[in-house]
């Protein structure tokens, strides 16, 4: 699409939504949001970017392969519940501790592991599609 | 079992030893021979030996052994048997690439049997059972680069496969029946069973097992087709041991199933059918081979006569014949594969004069065939005395069993001569190799088996004390004693026995002329189960074909429908039929913001409905799902609001670049009344959703669970959004086999998008080229 208003809100349109659905994704555990939101979010991000520019731009600036991204991220979320097992708790049981960085303290935990595993397993899965549905060089 | 272990470590001995290691790997049978041999005193008095131990026992399963005069006769056979097969492969296969694997394979197949024959539990019995279709499946297709052997193990699987499945759904049948699951308490409760409304089910399932595991007509074919395997193979297993498997069922659940009148009828009309058709067919073949298996079809078809037959006479005939037969056809087999692996053929066409070359070889043939023709001196004799003694006073319909057998007897008596006797007189014939006796390992096998058959019979009293009668007694289920002896005693038995080797005698010299007659017979028949089960196979297949091209059909409107209307009929089908529809509610008051987000929805479905282009229609089905999206928030769900919106959001798009990228045509063009069908569907499913919402909305609400949720939140997992909390904590796991799904989904859409574009280029190229 190469409407004039359309190219140049883009970028800040990619950018303003992948912030946001990276604070969504973050604030998932006490407010509403979470990874399989945020992950939806960040994808259409890359979706219009994607419409605007083409997908070659999209995929350059992704840099890894969006399925590798949904598999690493599946990896991770696996990973996320293997720690407990060392505590003798059952898989997937959540972990939590809270240093202290910079004077702030800052709840660290498993869990958030996990929940960026949806998040990439989404963003990767939907990103995919979504271009490989725009992708009209090889049609 | 040794068996077992000695299968693991055939392979690995093979490769150190070559084919030497036969001799070495025949210790084990030997030492299980011992073994069984050491409970011959205890079990000949008539007592049993058992053991076992829990297996599940939640589930009422034990693996447990049973020991009693038949179990131990078997033992002994395959066992014993086992010792000189195992010897004789190492010389038959010797230099065979593969010798190894077939060692352990045999092995195996020896201990499946012998798990077979002792097991108690009817799980076990069925577990060995199977074990020894799959092993005897290995062993058949054991030369598996040629067609005929892999067909032939094929349909040795097939068949045997099926009648295990049978005598499976049979033995639950009588565990349902009766309440036991284990054949020694089976056999006290022989009275439950026969009384039991369920007895004829029970006894047809099962004898759908023993009878295609023992090539009972018809199902015999696959014994003959079988005979592709290495000669060893069919010596133990489809003469002496496996084929017997059937014949043991029937004998072991004669006390228990035995003595009514369908067991009496069935039993004797398939035997002597039986019978009659291996011997017949028998005559026709001139592979030596071939002959020797039908003659084994027409042996276990009498075998399983004399079972069903009744009488404890019969009984006593069957347990003689049994063992008997065991010894001469083992031997004749591996005579027969002797004389083809020195000759180079087995036909018996061309084999003649070999008495010089092979004279070892002729000795054991004789040995064999005299005891197989029931000629005096020899244990066949026995038998045949004790067959005729039992069917010798027929009545009625019985009479034509005594025909079957002697006609049947004198067909065997020939054919045993035609492979034993034929092969070595008259003058030398060329063969395709120079003849010449064959190594210890070939002929010990057959040398020891034939002899036995006389030492059998001239230590009679001996034998009848520890194997024979142990054997009648638990077949028959009371105390038998078998006291025949091998002095010809005048009587209708000894007359029936010089009937039947005069007419052998007499097809022995006619072979030619009754081989000729037979090949015109059955080519004007023209059709065997043979066929049969090639055109049974062939028809299943082009079911499954035809079946899968119906549900298969690659059409995506046709999907859809039929997914749909399951839908339809799954949400109000059982509303309907159990009378479970909700009562329709009053409508509440709405403030005047919520009948706007209603009234924005039902635009978009109106929209939806009028678009004339499809890309509107996707537009406007994303207005309603916002407006759902608005209720959710509205209603104090905004966790499932927002992601409603994503997706409505994401799905539109993803539909509109579908849809460009599919090409269809903008419009939608389906007749009017497609387009009611589809109506009235899209109706059905809305209506059952929306009657099932209404419904569980009027259940009493269970709230322990958001309770739990709502308290435990935040104290154990440290977080207020209680969404999603249970998604990440509580129900991580089942988050994780969703991403799972939806990393899957999304690659199988790549690959679909993919394979399209792929196919597009190729059509581009090929047009270019054009």
């Amino acid at each position: 699409m190469q409407t004039l208003i359309f190219r140049t809100a883009t970028p800040f349109l990619t950018c303003l939504m992948l912030m946001f659905s990276v604070f969504v994704l973050l604030r998932g555990h006490n407010e509403p949001g979470g990874g399989f939101t945020g992950g939806l979010i960040a994808a259409s991000a890359f979706a219009i970017h994607g419409i605007a520019f083409g997908v070659p731009a999209v995929r350059r600036a992704l840099y890894f392969h969006p399925m590798a991204i949904a598999g690493f991220g599946l990896f991770a979320s696996a990973v996320a519940g293997l720690p407990s097992l060392l505590f003798g708790m059952p898989f997937l049981t959540g972990l939590w501790s809270a240093p202290s960085l910079f004077g702030m303290s800052v709840d660290l935990s498993t869990v958030m592991v996990f929940d960026i595993g949806v998040y990439l397993v989404v963003v990767g899965s939907f990103t995919s599609i979504a271009l490989a549905l725009e992708d009209r060089e090889h049609d | 079992m040794l068996p077992f272990v000695g299968a693991l470590f055939a392979p690995l001995l093979t490769r150190v030893m070559k084919h030497n290691a036969g001799w070495v790997l025949a210790a084990v049978p030997l030492l299980v021979f011992v073994h069984f041999a050491g409970m011959l005193g205890i079990v000949g008095s008539g007592a049993t030996v058992s053991a076992g131990f829990d297996w599940a026992p939640s589930l009422g399963l034990r693996f447990s052994w049973y020991l009693d005069g038949l179990s131990l006769t078997f033992a002994l056979l395959i066992s014993g048997i086992g010792i000189l097969i195992v010897i004789y492969s190492g010389g038959y296969l010797k230099g065979h690439p593969h010798q190894g694997r077939f060692f352990s394979f045999i092995l195996l197949f020896m201990g499946a049997m012998l798990g077979l024959v002792v097991s108690d539990s009817f799980l076990m019995l069925f577990v060995y059972w199977e074990l020894t279709s799959i092993t005897s499946f290995l062993l058949i297709g054991f030369d598996h680069g040629r067609e005929a052997s892999r067909r032939a193990a094929l349909q040795a699987l097939l068949v045997t496969g099926l009648g295990g499945l049978s005598l499976l759904g049979g033995l639950l049948v009588i565990s349902q029946a009766t309440g036991v699951n284990e054949l020694s308490s089976l056999l006290a409760a022989g009275d439950a069973l026969r009384n039991s409304p369920l007895y004829l089910v029970a006894l047809i399932l099962v004898l759908g097992g023993a009878f295609t595991k023992s090539a009972q007509f018809p199902f015999h074919f696959w014994l003959p087709n079988a005979m592709e395997a290495p000669t060893p193979v069919s010596a133990y297993l489809h003469s002496a041991t496996m084929v017997k498997a059937g014949v043991y069922l029937v004998m072991r659940l004669n006390p228990a199933m035995g003595d009514t009148a369908a067991w009496e009828t069935i039993l004797p009309m398939f035997g002597g059918v039986t019978l009659a058709v291996g011997t017949l067919l028998a005559v026709r073949q001139t592979d030596l081979k071939l002959m020797l298996a039908y003659t084994t079809v027409a042996s276990l078809g009498l075998l399983v006569m004399l079972t069903g037959f009744g009488s404890d006479k019969a009984i006593e005939a069957a347990a003689l014949y049994l063992i008997a037969h065991s010894m001469f056809k083992g031997a004749l087999f591996m005579v027969a594969g002797l004389i083809d692996h020195e000759t180079g053929t087995r036909d018996i066409t061309g084999l003649r004069g070999l008495r010089k070359a092979m004279p070892v070889t002729f000795v054991a043939a004789m040995l064999a065939a005299l005891s197989m023709g029931g000629l005096p001196l020899f244990f066949g004799f026995l038998a045949k005395e004790e067959i005729y003694a039992a069917l010798g006073a027929p009545e009625g319909w019985q009479a034509a069993l005594l025909v079957v057998a002697i006609c049947g007897n004198a067909l065997m008596f020939a054919i045993g001569f035609a492979v034993a006797l034929r092969p070595f007189v008259g003058a030398a014939a060329k063969a395709p190799k120079a003849a010449h006796e064959g190594p210890m390992s070939l002929w010990l096998g057959p040398v020891v088996l034939g002899a036995s058959g006389l030492a059998a019979a001239l230590v009679s009293p001996i034998i009848h004390r520890f194997f024979s009668s142990p054997t009648a007694s638990a077949v028959a289920g009371s105390p038998v004693d078998v006291t025949i002896s091998t002095i010809p005693h005048l009587g209708v038995p000894l007359l029936l026995s010089g009937l039947t080797v005069a007419l052998g005698v007499a097809a022995y010299l006619g072979l030619d002329r009754l081989r000729g007659a037979m090949v015109g017979v059955l080519k004007t028949i023209g059709w065997g189960p043979d066929q049969g089960f090639d055109q049974a196979l062939r028809g299943l297949l082009r079911l499954a074909t035809g079946l899968t091209r119906v549900i298969h059909n690659g059409r995506l409107d046709i999907y859809m429908t039929v997914t749909f209307i399951a839908v339809a009929a799954a949400l109000l089908l059982p509303m309907m039929l159990f009378d479970e529809l909700p009562s329709i509610p009053s409508i509440p008051e709405f403030r005047f913001y919520e009948w706007g987000v209603l009234a924005i929805a039902v635009i978009g479905v109106a929209a939806v409905v009028h678009a004339r282009s499809r890309l509107t229609a996707i537009v406007s089905l994303g207005i309603q799902g916002f407006a759902v999206a608005l209720l959710y928030m509205l209603f104090g769900a905004p966790d499932l609001s927002f992601t409603q919106f994503m997706v409505e959001t994401l799905s539109v798009v993803i539909l509109a670049l579908v849809m460009t990228r599919l090409r269809l045509a903008p419009t939608d063009h389906r007749p009017f009344g497609q387009k009611l069908v589809d109506m009235a569907i899209a109706g059905a499913c809305g209506a059952g959703f929306a009657l099932l919402l209404l419904k569980v909305t009027q259940l009493p609400f269970d709230d322990r669970l958001s309770q739990f949720f709502n308290t435990y939140s935040k104290t154990i997992a440290h977080g207020r959004n209680v969404v999603n909390v249970i998604i990440v904590d509580f129900r991580g796991l089942d988050t994780l086999g969703e991403i799972a799904v939806v990393m899957v989904t999304g690659l199988a859409i790549l690959a679909l998008v993919r394979i399209r574009s792929k196919k597009v280029e190729v059509r581009a190229t090929v047009a270019e080229e054009a």
